[in-house]
């Protein structure tokens, strides 16, 4: 089995996937319907090759497994190399789980271009499975950055109304942070002569390196993550994007921020780390409060939804500059946590979307009455969002604002004002579109039909199982955070 | 699987069972499901109650969290504290859902009602056996989110759902104060199990915090953090502002939730924890102050008010006063006594007032009533149970509980322990003069109602008078039934902080005897004057108005709660939101940042591209003048 490359069939298969695709030819029709399920099965059989990774990963070794190297250039020691660990797992997990379930949705929402769309789907998955899973430098930020142009194309083409204005934002501002990103690879990889994560972990850079290192990561993952004050391409790009793209962009790409905070910030410059650690919690404080704020003034159901994204995420990193292993465990969980629950909230205002083709929250009231099943889902997703008890966003924000309470009392009594704050403006939503009737105009919608009804079920399933029984996520990233703090 | 597993899983079955019986609309299943099995909970948990010194122990459903060096489980906690509390909260739960087969018998989606229900049940039965502090996070959320769900049950009526929403939010400013007592323990203590928690207070108690030159006791911090979420949960002063418009739910909820068993959490959480709570004295302090102040608010307020629910709500808020003043005196027995006697006469009294309501159409303003005693005599009856005990009158339950606190506070014989007895006094003056105001509008004045209406009113039928006859049974025997939990001390075994050579019935005792029959004098000396008053003078109403104008104006404005937060946390934070928004994220951040580099990069290229205008004449210039520069460069 060790044999077996699984990591690079997880990474090769999606593209062999688009390639096939794009040699799809005939009527329209047939083609959108041959391309989905291609790409469907492809997705799945992706979701098996994970699942077989998970099932022959060993918990007890904290070293990365399944590695496979193959050096490229011999200079810097640039190579091939893969590999994983129970943080790249998780995440590689629920990319895997989220795509099959997107491509499933685009017989819905993507009416045009479909071969075109599956084929930017596919090498998307690629890319983001590489992210997750490369731990040589140089092809991480290849990947990284390469990211962009899919969901660039995603939203472009794909997008609604002011689809272009919000492409170039959304492209411009990653790209602005890539740059100083690469700047510091290229002075890490010539100073340690080596740019393989692993052994970067051990190199030791002084510590005034260090800082300048670290603020050049820091700008290119701050803007992905996204934190105060470089989120205002969230909103744009979140409202564009089709609703795929939306599930995508917030369950997956916003992670990838955080993930690289965690495989690359911390352990290979923990003395900067440590030193940020302070001004980190507090620009998470000022996302979680600041666009709790904001959200409460949108009239856009996806913008307000993209600006509780940005507060969540602001736990994220809250939680891993705290440096302890609350917080961290807690970083991690809420990124699982909030990558089921976006989804499932873009998902739900998804549905909305392609039965009326409006996003404004006052174009909706009292679905309760016309939209039953709809509604019950969704208040059960709005509560996990808030962080209820129950629910996987209670374990996530507990254990986010217990680590940043150990590291500092007073950042961790304002990180917990995000509980009241998080809560108005998604009880308003529910009272806006689902309870209030409206000068008694009522919209008469059809209630979710069976396939809406799974997919959404589904989601709540998830975090619910999260939220009873956190220890099947805790137990799998324990032996990985207390390797990741031993150094601080 | 053990019995008070059962207690705790037979609601949880009867949830499940009822929300499947929504998809058939299968109400007539759904509340007879729900309601056995809550009724074989409740003989359980009281068989559980009766042999206590068997049951006692730990009872492990499964290990919900677990990192490092924290094991948090799911379990039961079974010790005298939990038996008691299982016995209020099913007894009260099981009859709350017979009354409810009728009360909702018109609502056609009413399996809806029971699922709620029966998950409320269970929730708040997470709560109270709970032995740790995130469990009993889990059960106090539980019971918040079952509140907004009941609350805002009738979810046509905008003010339900405002209503819902408010005491959601409401509640959440205290769960933020528990979040943060919750990472305090943990900081400190590196646990959050009850036993380990409290077992360690002792070595943390001389630990002192700073904060901004200020030295504060880790003690007084966490207990004050816990105790704001007690405020929130109970409604004391300054979070009340939710349990009045919690009214809007329909009856049977107000009497479930909003009397015996939900806003008496926040008691709860003080009493679990009061091992911790011992050790400041300064939270303690508070704590009486907080309770004297909110049991005399609440009655004032109520004295004026129309709604008979919202009387009947500030009432409560007013008797959880009482229980958190006996807990700020270390009398947490006490607390409890009149917990569960509370729980007994106060959902006896709305059930009662439910139905008056149901049988009078949905009319609660008893302005718009009276003269029901003779259509309504056995409702009649309860209420007049119900509110002999709450103003407490031997030898009804209310009598034992409240005047023992405040007996037991003037024995104290402290100036904390006499502003009790006398504040404490007041607040029952007023709870007598509001309970027969009440009962004089509603049943006794001459009737308003149109006549064709009033000839149709008749009593509730069995299901609804059945349960009123348990709980009134609980109001008049309450006080003789619970009487050894404060009689004997050692009934708590460790559940609770008791000082050891204390024997509080014995002490209250002590007082001299004028004391102990001044509040019983005082509320039948009010009972009477308000009803003579209310008889005999004709032109009350305008004799009032003219005397006490402000003061009538304040109490009608309920001291102007609600409209100074609506003001500050509705409006202004709406305005607030947009301007941050419209000012920082807009005007600041966008324009200056992305779009303005990106529109400052096209001025830079367009004055760039003047440079290029394809005319010989220019770049001839421009040649010259290069020329001349580097010849001079070269000179000089």
């Amino acid at each position: 089995m060790n044999s077996f490359p699984i990591l690079s069939s997880i990474i090769i298969l999606p593209l062999f996937g688009a390639l096939i695709s794009m040699l799809v030819k005939g009527n329209d029709k047939d083609v959108a319907r041959n391309v989905r399920d291609l790409a469907l099965w492809i997705s799945i059989v992706e979701l098996v090759l994970v699942i077989l990774l998970c099932y022959q990963f060993d918990f007890n070794n904290n070293n990365f497994q399944n590695i496979e190297k193959k050096v490229l250039l011999s200079k810097f020691d640039i190579s091939y190399f893969l590999g994983v660990d129970a943080l790249s797992l998780v995440f590689i997990l629920l990319t895997s789980i989220l795509f099959p379930i997107c491509i499933f949705y685009t017989k819905f929402s993507i009416k045009f271009r479909t071969k075109e769309f599956m084929v930017c789907f596919l090498i998307l998955e690629a890319l983001v499975m590489g992210v997750f899973s490369c731990l040589d430098i140089v092809l991480f930020y290849i990947f990284f950055e390469s990211l962009l142009i899919p969901m660039f194309l995603i939203i472009g083409i794909w997008g609604g109304q002011r689809r272009i204005f919000a492409s170039y934002k959304f492209f411009l501002y990653t790209l602005a942070g890539s740059v100083f990103f690469l700047i510091s690879i290229i002075v890490m990889a010539s100073i340690a002569n080596t740019t393989s994560i692993v052994e970067l972990d051990n190199y030791y850079f002084d510590i005034f390196l260090q800082k300048w290192l670290w603020i050049g990561m820091f700008l290119s993952f701050a803007i992905k993550v996204p934190m105060w004050p470089f989120h205002t391409w969230l909103p744009d790009a979140h409202v564009e994007a089709p609703t795929v793209g939306s599930i995508i962009l917030a369950g997956i790409l916003l992670k990838v921020g955080g993930y690289a905070f965690l495989r690359l910030s911390l352990p290979i410059l923990p003395d900067a780390s440590a030193y940020f650690a302070n001004s980190m919690i507090i620009i998470s404080i000022i996302s979680i409060i600041y666009t709790s704020f904001v959200a409460v003034a949108q009239d856009d159901i996806k913008k307000m939804i993209a600006y509780s994204s940005v507060a969540h995420m602001g736990y994220v990193t809250a939680g891993i500059f705290s440096l302890t292993a609350e917080g961290i465990k807690g970083a991690i969980f809420q990124m699982v946590s909030h990558g089921i629950v976006s989804s499932a909230l873009f998902l739900s205002i998804g549905f909305l979307y392609e039965r009326t083709k409006s996003r404004e929250i006052k174009h909706y009231s009292f679905l309760v009455k016309s939209m039953p099943t709809f509604s019950f889902l969704f208040i059960i997703i709005v509560l996990s969002s808030v962080g209820l008890p129950g629910t996987s966003g209670f374990i996530g924000e507990l254990f986010s604002v217990l680590g940043v309470y150990k590291y500092n009392a007073f950042f961790g009594f304002f990180v917990a004002t995000g509980l009241i704050l998080g809560a108005i403006y998604m009880l308003r939503l529910v009272r806006e579109i689902i309870f209030t009737i409206e000068n008694n105009k009522v919209l008469v919608l059809n209630d979710l039909i069976l396939s809406e009804k799974i997919l959404l079920l589904f989601f709540v399933i998830i975090t619910l199982l999260l939220g009873i029984f956190p220890n099947l996520l805790i137990s799998f990233i324990d032996g990985y955070t207390l390797k990741l703090i031993k150094n601080y | 699987m053990s019995l008070p597993t059962l207690v705790l899983f037979l609601p949880l079955i009867g949830c499940v069972l009822s929300a499947l019986c929504i998809f058939g609309s299968q109400n007539k299943k759904a509340e007879l499901l729900s309601t056995v099995f809550l009724f074989f909970s409740s003989v359980i948990s009281i068989y559980i109650y009766i042999n206590i010194d068997v049951f006692q122990d730990t009872y492990v459903i499964y290990n919900w969290i677990s990192f490092a060096n924290i094991n948090l489980n799911i379990s039961i906690l079974l010790d005298p504290l939990t038996a008691i509390m299982f016995c209020v909260v099913t007894i009260v739960s099981a009859v709350v859902h017979m009354f409810s087969i009728g009360y909702m018998h018109e609502d056609q989606n009413r399996a809806r009602f029971f699922c709620y229900l029966s998950l409320f049940t269970f929730a708040m039965l997470v709560l109270v056996s709970a032995d740790n502090f995130i469990q009993l996070f889990l059960g106090w959320e539980g019971v918040g989110l079952c509140s907004y769900l009941l609350v805002g049950y009738y979810f046509h009526k905008p003010s339900a759902n405002n209503a819902a929403i408010k005491a959601f939010l409401v509640n959440r400013v205290g769960d933020f104060g528990y979040l943060i007592a919750i990472a305090l323990i943990y900081k400190y203590f590196n646990s959050l199990n009850f036993d380990e928690v409290f077992s360690n207070t002792n070595s943390l108690a001389s630990l002192n915090l700073i904060f901004f030159g200020y030295e504060i006791s880790l003690i007084t911090c966490i207990t004050m953090f816990l105790f704001m979420a007690a405020i929130g949960k109970s409604a004391q002063i300054g979070l009340h502002v939710w349990l009045p418009d919690a009214m809007e739910g329909p009856t049977p909820v107000s009497a479930l939730i909003h009397a015996a068993t939900m806003v008496t959490a926040g008691v709860f959480l003080v009493v679990r924890c009061s091992p911790i709570f011992e050790y400041s004295q300064f939270t303690l302090n508070l704590i009486t102050y907080v309770g004297i102040i909110t049991s005399l608010f609440a009655a004032s307020v109520a004295l004026l008010q129309d709604d008979i629910k919202k009387v009947i709500a500030y009432s409560t808020c007013s008797q959880l006063g009482y229980m958190f003043f006996a807990c700020g005196i270390s009398a947490y027995s006490l607390a409890m006594f009149h917990l569960v006697t509370h729980a007994f006469f106060k959902a006896l009294l709305f059930l009662a007032a439910g139905s008056v309501i149901h049988s009078v159409h949905h009319e609660q303003d008893f302005k718009r009533m009276g003269g029901l005693y003779k259509k309504l005599p056995v409702t009649f009856i309860f209420i007049i149970i119900g509110s002999i005990a709450l103003i407490g009158i031997p030898p009804f339950a209310g009598y034992f509980s409240k005047d023992l606190i405040l007996e037991y506070a003037l024995s104290l014989q402290t100036f904390k322990g006499i502003n009790i007895y006398i504040f404490g006094c007041l607040g029952a003056f007023l709870t007598s003069v509001y309970s027969t105001r009440l009962i004089y509008l509603t049943f006794l004045n001459k009737t308003k109602i149109k006549s064709q209406v009033y000839n149709e009113i008749k009593e509730p039928g069995f299901v609804m008078i059945f349960p009123l006859f348990i709980l009134a049974i609980g109001a008049i025997l309450g006080g003789y039934l619970f009487y050894n939990i404060v009689y004997d001390n050692s009934f708590w075994s460790e559940s609770i902080y008791t000082k050891p050579d204390i024997n509080y019935v014995e002490e209250a005792h002590n007082i001299e005897k004028i004391f102990k029959l001044f509040p019983i004098l005082l509320v039948l000396s009010a009972c009477i004057t308000v009803f003579v008053s209310y008889r005999y003078i004709k032109n009350l109403a305008s004799l009032l108005n003219n005397n006490f104008k402000i003061l009538i104006k304040i109490l009608k404005n309920k001291w102007y709660f609600d409209d100074i937060y609506g003001f500050l946390f509705v409006r202004k934070m709406l305005q607030f939101s947009r301007y941050l928004w419209a000012s920082i994220d807009v005007a600041i951040i966008d324009s200056k940042g992305p779009i303005g580099i990106a529109s400052n990069i096209w001025k830079v290229a367009s004055y760039c591209r003047q440079a290029q205008n394809g005319k010989v004449f220019s770049y001839a210039i421009v040649m010259f003048t290069g020329i001349v520069i580097f010849v001079s460069l070269l000179f000089f």
